[in-house]
């Protein structure tokens, strides 16, 4: 459990000066992830995306730890050799201290093209946590579908028309993908839920080897929603069990650290964003229909896993 | 300084410069002709022979991006690649280069796909010949050895720091054994003697700096010229560390090569493997009066412009064999880089080129002697007929 006075004296490893929209989901993931790492010494990687673009704009740079971004496929095989590195240096005594290492990439940057680069360094053992901050599309470039752009959001590549209802097909499970890697930690997060995220993300720096946040962060641009309500749909994502958070530990143990009283129909989160205006027209109930049947299997599905 | 004939294939050689170089990374993946230096490498670290930390990497495109993580880290990194390999790293080439990285890459040069064929020709790093790297070409296994060694202190020279492509010819060196002078491992380890990063380096966590910044109109230029600038500070500080490399190890490298040159009227112009079997076809063809040299560039990127011009312009006619095709329509990589350095000499000698050895086509002795023959022809008759010319290839 993380406490928030001692989380306040905390450095901010992300300073001021940053260029990410206001409510940026993706900010508020990195610094509830960065909480995690307590007074350790970071070091950041980061793919291409939003929160590259807008950190780093030479001259200058919103980071106070050393940093690195490469290029948008390969933020986990960067950090592989940044870690690599300090395990060689070290070993030969020319590094003294311990070192943490993480690695942020969107989900357009983890879920699809950096997925390899995922595997590869997961299936290494390399030590450090690698953060997917997941807003379900690729909002740098303009809102296009991603694998993790939610079955029926509207997004400029998979657009709602006369003849299209958004993204026909389903999400892709990228944390059941991790888990199948058997590292030491997987978890899934919402940054609604800081003292969760804030607790996995500590386990995560403590795994002896690599670990996996799967972090729903959110985007008011490509979500279409007023920016100040970002929180509360983020809480809403985990109330429906659209976002069921959870935890894996060595690829076989499921736990579910939240289960929601009265698990809230789909349509709440729906209906709070404007990528799913399009699916309360009338004709579309058979799509809302099978999301929410779809996020009833899984969320039972899940609690089985967590039972076994 | 003692030196130890060893039989060693090319691959062989430079794997075991690697292990003497000791770099504290490797991040490789395999491909043909190159696997076989990093499976020797891999051997030495099994064995403990090095203290070098291995990066079994899922592709080369994770090989390079794993290399440009560790060299930020402040460690010595190294990796090899060919063909494809060299194809699907090449978005972090440029990274590499641009980061100012000293990275040093063995590449046994091999055809590009497509069609697929695994054999010798520069279609793959004459194609990363814009990316920023240093690429020096080997004529023999003893000299792609020489050469990795050479490149540790090219690439990691304070004025340089940028990364470099040690290229040698697939199968035909990469896998011939020959008789390969190994230098003693303590004086290699004090040529290259030990690593100091130039920048401060990620794992510098008391003085946080970032790398790959988001470079926009206001920077991304300068930061292009000064690589261009480091490019050429490489070209005025490479030979004296070839110097001090020679002076060490009482070896004979040079920028550019001249074969017989002195009062040749007729040149071939050739990288690599080539130009052994075109010094035979001198030799033949000096014991017959006929007045002909070689010229052999070592150095390809920088370019050795002054070097060429000097060497070229000694002769009537040079004929430029390119083992890469550049589909210009005009010529090979390496006849366009000649004729263009050309340009600025006094002497314009006739200039020929001829394509060859495309996925790995051998070419004969009786070839190059073909070419010898027909620039003698044109200095007869003083008319060249076709520019531009293939070697060995049914039409």
């Amino acid at each position: 459990m993380a406490n928030i006075k001692e989380l306040s004296k905390l450095p901010e490893r992300l300073g001021p000066g940053h260029r990410l929209c206001s409510g940026c989901g993706a900010s508020i993931a990195v610094r509830q992830v960065l909480m995690g790492a307590g007074d350790s010494a970071v070091v950041v990687g980061c793919a291409t995306g939003c929160l590259e673009v807008a950190t780093t704009i030479y001259p200058y740079t919103a980071w106070n730890v050393p940093f690195i971004h490469n290029a948008f496929e390969n933020a986990a095989a960067t950090m592989s050799g940044v870690e690599t590195a300090y395990r060689a240096l070290k070993k030969q005594g020319k590094i003294k201290k311990d070192i943490k290492f993480v690695a942020f990439g969107g989900d357009g940057g983890t879920y699809d093209i950096g997925l390899q680069s995922l595997s590869g360094a997961l299936e290494r053992g390399h030590n450090f946590v690698y953060v997917c901050y997941d807003n379900g599309a690729y909002m740098n470039t303009g809102i296009q579908r991603s694998g993790a752009t939610p079955t029926g959001a509207s997004t400029t590549t998979a657009p709602a028309g006369k003849a299209s209802s958004g993204k026909p097909q389903l999400r892709k499970d990228l944390t059941a993908i991790v888990a199948a890697h058997r590292i030491p930690y997987v978890a899934q997060c919402s940054i609604s839920n800081w003292n969760d995220l804030v607790t996995k993300s500590q386990k995560a720096f403590a795994a002896e080897g690599p670990a996996f946040l799967n972090v729903l962060a959110l985007c008011h641009r490509g979500w279409r929603y007023p920016q100040e309500n970002g929180v509360a749909i983020a809480k809403l994502a985990v109330e429906t069990c659209f976002w069921p958070l959870y935890e894996i530990e060595n690829g076989k143990k499921y736990k579910i650290n939240y289960k929601p009283k009265e698990k809230k129909p789909i349509t709440e989160w729906l209906k709070s964003q404007g990528r799913f205006k399009h699916l309360f027209k009338p004709g579309n109930e058979n799509i809302i229909k099978s999301i929410q049947e779809d996020v009833d299997a899984e969320w039972e599905y899940l609690i089985k896993r967590s039972e076994l | 300084m003692t030196k130890t004939i060893v039989p060693l294939t090319g691959d062989q050689a430079v794997a075991e410069a690697m292990r003497q170089i000791e770099p504290d990374v490797v991040a490789a993946y395999p491909i043909t002709p190159q696997t076989e230096i990093v499976m020797t490498f891999s051997q030495f670290v099994a064995d403990g022979r090095v203290k070098t930390e291995m990066i079994p990497v899922e592709s080369e495109h994770s090989a390079m991006s794993a290399c440009v993580g560790s060299a930020a880290a402040g460690a010595r990194t190294m990796t090899a690649t060919s063909a494809n390999g060299l194809a699907l790293m090449w978005e972090i080439v440029y990274i590499a280069a641009s980061t100012r990285l000293p990275i040093v890459m063995p590449v046994v040069n091999r055809a590009l796909s497509g069609p697929i064929n695994i054999h010798c020709d520069h279609s793959d790093t004459m194609g990363a010949r814009d990316s920023g790297w240093i690429q020096i070409y080997a004529e023999t296994g003893q000299e792609a050895y020489e050469h990795a060694i050479l490149a540790i202190r090219i690439a990691e020279h304070k004025d340089i720091l940028l990364p470099v492509m040690v290229c040698q010819d697939g199968f035909i060196t990469s896998h011939a054994v020959e008789g390969v002078e190994i230098f003693d491992d303590a004086g290699v380890k004090n040529f290259v003697g030990e690593y100091k990063p130039q920048m401060t380096t990620l794992l510098d966590t008391d003085k946080p700096v970032t790398y790959g910044p988001l470079d926009l109109q206001d920077f991304y230029f300068e930061h292009k010229r000064q690589q261009a600038e480091a490019m050429k500070n490489a070209i005025d500080i490479i030979p004296s560390i070839m110097q001090e490399f020679n002076k060490t190890f009482s070896c004979d490298h040079k920028i550019v090569e001249e074969y017989m040159m002195d009062d040749a009227e007729a040149a071939i112009v050739v990288l690599s493997s080539t130009a052994g079997t075109a010094k035979s076809v001198v030799d033949s063809l000096r014991a017959k009066g006929l007045k002909v040299g070689l010229v052999r560039p070592c150095l390809f990127r920088p370019f050795p412009k002054d070097y060429i011009i000097k060497a070229v312009s000694k002769v009537k006619i040079a004929a430029v064999l390119d083992r890469a095709e550049s589909f210009s329509g005009c010529g090979g990589p390496l006849f366009s880089e000649i004729k263009s350095a050309m340009y600025d000499s006094k002497q314009k000698p006739y200039l020929l080129n001829y394509i060859f050895g495309l996925g790995g086509r051998d070419i004969f002795p009786n070839e190059i002697e073909n070419v010898y023959k027909e620039m003698f022809d044109i200095l007869k008759t003083g008319s060249v007929r076709k520019q531009v010319n293939y070697i060995g290839v049914r039409e």
